[in-house]
């Protein structure tokens, strides 16, 4: 389970974040955050992974009280999240394999199950047939694929993706939607932000609005709706 | 453990080979202050070896009257001997002394027809006394000036080398501490230098840092590669600054083994070896494995 509780983020005097949002999020939930750029999505993000820390309130993820953890247990919380940027943020001098095996790696997990795992993963993409390319050498729907598998291949409680389609084609917007939508169904809770209104109004799941970091709209299946 | 162990190795020969340049830049870096220190401790063999040299030949004479019985004279040599601060007495008789003073001048015609129309022992017995260090020099002399000596002693030389030996033992000791403030000095630059080139090695990681941590690597495991790229550096440079300093070392020997006494350069390098290797590792691992774990702070504290 994941709450924020009475959160506030403010930077400086000109320049706050969020403003005293509270709202939860179950197991298996599928959840939409959504709002214009600067609305606060991304920090409630970043504040969920402790990549930032509140001014006022509670962030809580599971057992977790993110808002007061000790630096030396961030890996342990980041371990049960699954992150995926717009920008794919792949390493470019490892291939599609060697990406994806880099999470397991960095988490001790031993050779034999990490070569077990990973062409599973990236079969779940569709990118068995690419595991040995280089992030140069794949589309940018591909690369969000690698990061997909990346972000899951741990078997996360949760996958975060912040404007995962942002820098890609329709076809291949759709295809990473299906593949959230997918991994949702193997139950890992999804919290995607956006501001495609497409890809909202299609899922027909719970969205959380995001305005001048406050929530001003919270539906069971939300539409895209600004103001 | 040791997966976890084997996988910081291989990131950190990964790290290593991916800077190509600037892990060639952090390495010549090292090497400069790696030549540095090790000239630096080669010559403080070599003014060590000089300062023994100096202050051998630094002593105090004790000069009897030509009336002193021989027997109160050693008695002298013998409590001088006692004494904590004396290394060496040796006592020069009045037959040794004229004997010396003929053998020196053996070829002079006109000193030894003097010496012997003079027909008895013109010269005084003698102590040649050694201390340990040149400033205990003082205290042996304040021994000597004992009023109960006045009618056994016709003079001490020290207050007449005084100055002399005061003067040296100065500068044996600003030597010795210039040494010792230069080598503080160079290792705080040397440190910043190496500090600063690996920081920018590690900026140019940044978002593989980034990517770490997002997965969930820990701080150990993130800042492991660097640590071990930092020692791969030190060993490196170590191993070349030793390199560098070889044919320096046989080719400057000849010329000081002339210039300082009792000094063979090249045998002491030769028979050093290991012990300045591994100095040098020690050092140059301290430095690389330092300056990277601290430059890596920045990368670790989200």
């Amino acid at each position: 389970m994941i709450a924020f509780q009475n959160v506030s983020k403010i930077y400086s005097e000109h320049a706050s974040a969020l403003h005293d949002i509270t709202f939860k999020i179950d197991p298996n939930e599928f959840v939409s955050l959504v709002g214009k750029s600067g609305a606060g999505k991304s920090t409630v993000l970043k504040l969920l992974i402790g990549e930032e820390n509140p001014t006022k309130g509670r962030v809580i993820f599971g057992s977790y009280e993110v808002s007061k953890i000790k630096m030396s247990a961030l890996p342990r919380l980041r371990r049960h999240i699954g992150v995926i940027f717009q920008d794919f943020r792949l390493l470019p001098n490892r291939n599609a394999y060697e990406n994806v095996a880099f999470a397991l790696e960095v988490a001790g997990y031993p050779q034999s199950e990490i070569d077990e795992l990973v062409p599973q993963a990236l079969h779940m993409v569709g990118l068995g047939n690419r595991m040995k390319n280089f992030p140069s050498e794949l589309s940018g729907g591909e690369k969000q694929r690698v990061a997909i598998a990346r972000a899951m291949i741990h078997r996360p409680e949760v996958i975060m993706a912040d404007e995962p389609t942002g820098n890609l084609d329709p076809f291949n917007k759709w295809e990473i939607i299906k593949l959230l939508e997918k991994i949702n169904q193997l139950g890992t809770t999804v919290i995607l932000a956006t501001h495609d209104k497409d890809i909202i109004n299609n899922l027909g799941r719970r969205v959380i609005t995001l305005d001048a970091g406050r929530v001003i709209r919270d539906e069971e299946k939300g539409k895209f709706i600004l103001v | 453990m040791f997966t976890v162990l084997f996988r910081i190795t291989k990131y950190g020969f990964q790290n290593f080979a991916r800077n190509g340049l600037l892990s060639a830049a952090t390495i010549g870096v090292m090497i400069i202050a790696l030549t540095v220190f090790l000239s630096i401790n080669l010559s403080h063999y070599i003014m060590e070896t000089a300062l023994i040299a100096v202050k051998d030949k630094i002593d105090i004479s004790v000069y009897f009257k030509t009336t002193a019985p021989e027997d109160e004279m050693l008695r002298l040599k013998r409590s001088l001997e006692g004494l904590v601060e004396v290394k060496d007495v040796e006592y020069i008789s009045r037959d040794k002394a004229l004997q010396l003073f003929k053998d020196k001048h053996e070829s002079d015609a006109t000193i030894n027809q003097a010496v012997s129309e003079l027909g008895e022992n013109p010269l005084s017995a003698s102590l040649n006394i050694k201390a340990f260090d040149p400033k205990q020099y003082a205290a042996i002399s304040e021994y000597l000036s004992d009023n109960a000596l006045n009618s056994l002693v016709d003079k001490v030389t020290f207050a007449q080398n005084q100055t002399v030996i005061e003067r040296l033992s100065l500068i044996i000791d600003t030597l010795q501490k210039g040494g010792l403030v230069l080598t503080a000095f160079l290792s705080v630059v040397a440190g910043l230098v190496i500090y600063n080139t690996i920081r920018l090695a590690i900026y140019s990681n940044r978002e593989e840092i980034g990517i770490m941590r997002l997965v969930g690597a820990s701080n150990t495991f993130i800042r492991g590669p660097y640590v071990f790229a930092g020692i791969l550096y030190g060993v490196i440079a170590a191993a070349v600054s030793m390199i560098l300093a070889a044919p320096a070392v046989f080719f400057v020997s000849p010329y000081l083994d002339v210039f300082v006494p009792n000094l063979n350069f090249k045998n002491y390098f030769l028979a050093s070896l290991p012990v300045l290797m591994l100095y040098q590792l020690a050092l140059g691992i301290a430095l690389g494995a330092v300056s990277s774990y601290f430059a890596m702070r920045k990368h670790l504290r989200v």
